[in-house]
Formats: C-alpha cells, sequence, structure tokens
C-alpha cells in the first residue's frame, strides 16, 4: 500500500514537472507548426537566469520567500526577451517551408543558444537551493517529500489552468484557437497573424523558461541540461499528440506514473521507460492519444 | 528491390534512363583523379592530417546514408545509432572473441547495424518529416542510455579501448596500421560513392524522389511505398555502421557520444552544407567540417558550437539545396 501511495506521489511531481517542461512545445506546434528544438535552449536560459536571481535574492538578506517570485520573474524576462526575438528574427522566414527545414532552423538556433549560455554564465555549476530549502519538508503517511515538490505540482496546475483559461475564456485565446484551427481564414477574417504567432511563441518560451526556473533549485545548473529535456519533452508531447494541451497533460502524467512505478518496481528500466512508453503509444496510435487525424495531400 | 521497379508504368522507364545518366565522362574522370590523389596521399601525409582525413571520410560514408535518406524526402536525426552500434560491435569482438580482422570487424559493424535498422525501421518508416527526425533522435539517444549504464560491458562514459586491427592476417605495426585503416577508408567510399551514383540514376532513385515529391500518388501507382522507404533507411544505416566501424579502427576508441544526438547533428549539418544531390558534397563537406571543427575547436573551445549554428541558419535559410551542390552540378553534368 505505501508502496503505491509512493509510486502515486512521485509519479505525480514526476508528470508536473514533464508537463511544465512539454506544454510550451505544444503550444508552440499548434499554432506555428514548428517543432522547436531550441525550446531545450530556453528552458536552460530560464533555469539560468532564475539560479542568478535566486542567488542575487538570497544575497541581500531580504525577506526569503521572494526568491520564489524569482523564480516566476525569470521565466517572463526570458520569455519576453527571447520569445520576439527568435520569432520576428529567425522563426518568421521559415513559415510554409518545408518541416524539416524548419526542425533545422531551429537545431541551429539550438547550437548557438547553447553556446551563449556558455558564453553569459561560464561553465561552472550554479546552485540556487534556498527557494527549495525554505519550504522544508511534508509527510505523506510514512514517506516524507521536500515540500518544494508540491509546489512543483500547484505550478504545474496553475500553468495548466491558467492557459486553458486563457485560450478557452480570453478574447485572445480564443483567435488563437482560431488560427491553430485554420490560419488562413483566420486572416480572412481579419485577425493579426502576426501578432498571435509571436505572442503565442512567446507565451512557450516563457513556460519553457518557467519550467528551468522551477528545476534550477533541484539541480545544479551547469551546461548540457538543454539536451536531456528537448528528448523528454518531445516524448510527452507525442505521446499526447502534436499540438494538443490536455495531451500534454496526460501523456505527461502517463509517463510520470509509469516512470515513478518502474523506479520503485523494476529499477533495471527506469532509464528507457519514457521511450517504452513513447514506443507502445505511437504503435497502437500513431498520431499520439489526443492528435487529430490529418489528411494526407494529393 | 525488382518488384518495385516494375511497378513503375513501363512508359516512364526508358525516360528515367535517358536522363538519368548518372555519369558524364567527364564526371567519372573527375572522380577517379580524385581517388587517385586520396590513393597517393596515404603516404605523403603527416600524421595528423591522415588521422583527420580518414575520420573525415568515416563521417562522410555517413553522411552519404544520411543524402540518401533525404533525397527520399526523410532526415534522420538520429543516424549515431547506427555509427555507435557498429562501432561497439567491433570493440565488442575484439575484447570479446579476440577478433582483430579489419574485413571481418567491418561487416559485423554494418550487419549489427542493419540489424537495428531492421528493428527500428518497423516504427520509424511509418513516419514522415519531423515525426521520423524525432523518432529517430529518440532510438539513438535509447543506445546512449544504454551504453552509458550497462558499465560493466560498455565501460560506462569512459568507452572501450579498440585494439590495433589486422588486415587479411597481417599485422601491422600500430603506425602502419593506421594507414591501412585510411586505406580501407578510400576503398569503403569508392565503393560507397559508386553505389549512390548507380542508384541516383537507377529506378529505386526515381521511386525514393518521387516519394518525397508525393508519396501517395506513389502509392496509387501500387509501390509499397512503406517497404521502399525501409530499403532506403536500411542502406543509410548501413553505410552509417561501416564508417561507424571505420571510426573506431582510426580512434583507437569508443564511447558513448558515438550515440549522442549532437554527433548525429553533426551529419545532417554535413549532409546540409553539401545538399543532397552530389555524391562529392557530403566527402568534401564532411572533410572541410573536420578541419574547421578542429581549429574551430582550437581557438574557440567554447564557441564552437555557436560558430556552426550561426554558418548553418543563413545556409539553411537562404541556401537550402546546400553549398556545394550547385558546384558539383556544374563540374559533373558539363556534357549533359
Amino acid at each position: 500500500m505505501s508502496t503505491a501511495i509512493t509510486i502515486a506521489v512521485d509519479g505525480l511531481v514526476f508528470a508536473s514537472w514533464l508537463f511544465l517542461v512539454s506544454v510550451g512545445l505544444t503550444l508552440i506546434y499548434g499554432v506555428l507548426r514548428i517543432l522547436n528544438i531550441a525550446h531545450g535552449s530556453l528552458y536552460a536560459l530560464g533555469a539560468y537566469s532564475a539560479a542568478t536571481l535566486v542567488i542575487a535574492w538570497s544575497g541581500r538578506d531580504l525577506w526569503p520567500g521572494g526568491t520564489l517570485l524569482a523564480l516566476l520573474v525569470a521565466g517572463a524576462v526570458v520569455g519576453v526577451a527571447a520569445g520576439p526575438l527568435i520569432e520576428r528574427g529567425v522563426l518568421r522566414w521559415t513559415y510554409g517551408r518545408d518541416p524539416v527545414l524548419q526542425l533545422l532552423v531551429t537545431f541551429a538556433l539550438f547550437l548557438i543558444l547553447e553556446d551563449a549560455v556558455k558564453l553569459l554564465w561560464g561553465t561552472s555549476p550554479y546552485y540556487a537551493y534556498q527557494p527549495y530549502r525554505l519550504l522544508g519538508q511534508v509527510a505523506v503517511g510514512p514517506v516524507v517529500y521536500p515540500g518544494y515538490s508540491f509546489l512543483l505540482l500547484g505550478v504545474a496546475v496553475a500553468a495548466g489552468v491558467a492557459l486553458w483559461l486563457f485560450l478557452a475564456r480570453s478574447r485572445f485565446g480564443r483567435l488563437v484557437v482560431a488560427v491553430i484551427h485554420d490560419p488562413e481564414m483566420g486572416t480572412a477574417l481579419g485577425i493579426n497573424l502576426t501578432r498571435v504567432y509571436v505572442l503565442t511563441f512567446s507565451l512557450g518560451a516563457a513556460l519553457a523558461a518557467l519550467g528551468g526556473a522551477v528545476t534550477a533549485p533541484m539541480i545544479s545548473v551547469v551546461p548540457g541540461i538543454a539536451v536531456e529535456v528537448i528528448v523528454v519533452a518531445f516524448a510527452v508531447v507525442v505521446v499526447g499528440g502534436l499540438g494538443s494541451l490536455p495531451g500534454a497533460a496526460l501523456g505527461a502524467l502517463l509517463i510520470g506514473v509509469v516512470r515513478a512505478a518502474a523506479v520503485h518496481l523494476f529499477p533495471a528500466v527506469e532509464l528507457f521507460t519514457i521511450y517504452l512508453v513513447m514506443a507502445g503509444v505511437l504503435w497502437l496510435r500513431p498520431q499520439g492519444l489526443f492528435g487529430g487525424v490529418e489528411a494526407r495531400r494529393l | 528491390m525488382n518488384r518495385e521497379a516494375s511497378a513503375v508504368p513501363p512508359e516512364a522507364v526508358p525516360v528515367a534512363r535517358a536522363t538519368g545518366r548518372p555519369a558524364a565522362p567527364a564526371g567519372r574522370l573527375l572522380l577517379l583523379g580524385l581517388l587517385a590523389a586520396l590513393l597517393l596521399l596515404g603516404w605523403g601525409l603527416p600524421r595528423w592530417l591522415n588521422f583527420l582525413l580518414t575520420l573525415a571520410l568515416a563521417k562522410g560514408l555517413v553522411v552519404l546514408g544520411l543524402v540518401l535518406l533525404m533525397r527520399a524526402g526523410l532526415v534522420s536525426f538520429g543516424q549515431g545509432l547506427f555509427f555507435a552500434a557498429a562501432a561497439y560491435a567491433a570493440a565488442f569482438a575484439i575484447k570479446l572473441w579476440g577478433v582483430r580482422e579489419a574485413f571481418l570487424l567491418l561487416p559485423l559493424g554494418m550487419a549489427a547495424a542493419a540489424a537495428l535498422a531492421v528493428l527500428t525501421g518497423l516504427l520509424a518508416a511509418r513516419y514522415r518529416a519531423i515525426f521520423f527526425a524525432m523518432l529517430t533522435l529518440a532510438f539513438s539517444m535509447v543506445l546512449y542510455g544504454l551504453l552509458i549504464k550497462a558499465y560493466p560491458l560498455t565501460g560506462g562514459s569512459d568507452g572501450l579501448r579498440v585494439a590495433v586491427p589486422t588486415v587479411l592476417g597481417y599485422a601491422p605495426d600500430p603506425q602502419r596500421a593506421r594507414v591501412l585503416v585510411y586505406y580501407l577508408a578510400v576503398g569503403a567510399v569508392a565503393a560507397a560513392v559508386s553505389l549512390v551514383r548507380r542508384q541516383a540514376g537507377s529506378c529505386f532513385g526515381y521511386l525514393t524522389q518521387a516519394i518525397r515529391d508525393n508519396e501517395v500518388r506513389v502509392e496509387y501507382l501500387g509501390v509499397p511505398v512503406r517497404r521502399a522507404v525501409l530499403a532506403v533507411y536500411l542502406e543509410g544505416a548501413v553505410l552509417a555502421g561501416a564508417g561507424g566501424v571505420l571510426a573506431a579502427l582510426a580512434v583507437g576508441h569508443v564511447d558513448p557520444n558515438l550515440a549522442y544526438w549532437t554527433t548525429s547533428g553533426e551529419f545532417v549539418f554535413i549532409a546540409l552544407l553539401g545538399g543532397a544531390e552530389g555524391v562529392l558534397a557530403p566527402l568534401a563537406g564532411a572533410v572541410l567540417y573536420e578541419v574547421v571543427k578542429a581549429y574551430a575547436f582550437k581557438y574557440t573551445p567554447y564557441a564552437w558550437q555557436m560558430v556552426m549554428g550561426l554558418v548553418m541558419l543563413p545556409i539553411i535559410l537562404f541556401l537550402p539545396s546546400g553549398l556545394w551542390a550547385p558546384l558539383e552540378r556544374r563540374w559533373l553534368r558539363v556534357r549533359e
């Protein structure tokens, strides 16, 4: 019984992390139809910015809760700064071209950002553990968890709900949904496509950066964290169906719980659970759990 | 392949033959001249340059395979899977069974790559475009994880040593072996180039192009597209496997980074540099890439990826057919 609880909690926490790092990817794909490899770099940028902010804040002997706010600020700052720059500077030249070409463009961006991060922050690790310490520990049954894990859960749920409210209820969100369904018709009805693209990409970038920012206190922030994330995020998004938000949530949940179960029951296969789930889902449903079937062009 | 070829409507075949002569005589002469130059270079080059060239030829083989895939409209971000699998197959054969014969190691590595290709191809051949790219990437990352994890067998992230090979029973000293591996690479590349050129003018070559242009129509012509895609995937894997074994023999060491996705990204980058049309381009691209990388690494150790990205971006955006391909078209098809 206690194993079941542990698996459930571990799975939920891991799923929250997965959702945070992959939801931006699926949002961007849904609207721009570009699979953004540089997503991992945005995650890394978020993690580094958060670490810098947290370390600066903690060094000043101010209100310790500010470090938690610093994480949110880091995500937003990266989104606002890098999003429009990348979308307007590079991606807009690729619209309507071969999807593989777009993939390669984001790969080039990834290479550039990877070294940009090294040039800006150096290669030595950053430790921003203060927010992690701040929340202490929480006991669930017999097992003690770091309180920060539940913050992660909260942030993921909040991000998911906020995103859903934004898309379903706000005016601009509805314009975005219209563009997802039919960009051509959208422009014909007077939607400013450029604005939708810039804002969606920035939002996706901010979500990636937020994912990095909330991860920063749990890890040592070092070069190379970008790479791991993009593969994992891609797996989550493919399992859920590219471009589908509920898909990303369900994919994250599925992979999170399966991995947690593997960690506790079959530790040997833990590393491959993500890929096993992905291969399994793709075998049964090539378009992912929530993906729509696309008509093939004659 | 023959069954697929015969499914092409008969009137299409002569047309293909007429325009599809892969080599104008001038092109063949140029290639033979280059081959002779490469053979001569084996004696004269300093050790480091010889090593660099061997490695470049090994990678060129992988890129040739990738180019075949690109002609079918597929970009694999996971050729490192086959590159690494073959290299490790050779390393295991040396370590576990004491096989050191290069002419056994090479087919062994290629067979390992082919086996993996059949296994992964069953899933990958169902997908196109970015799905194909990202799936192949995921496969190579699985192998990377396996190689890191299986420490007792693979040495984890330290990798394995690859002993000096023998060639047809002849056991040279390490210095001579280096040159022999170079010649092996030249031979393999020559064989691969002739294969790729032949294929470009064959029915199968045109079939893959047709798949790139419009897959659904090809299916309506009665051609089993998935099987053709699997065949190209297999070809690419075998070429990558040959490259992997040669690289392992040249370096004398294998490590999991061979399967890492940035290694595969390197191959895509080289292929892109040359474009998917030619046969010289991938090789010239590989040589150029190795040299540039060696110097970039020496002078800007922290920013060489950035340099690569900055070079790549304008090429993709403004010259999608590659830097070299337009030149090669002019040289090789003058008499067409």
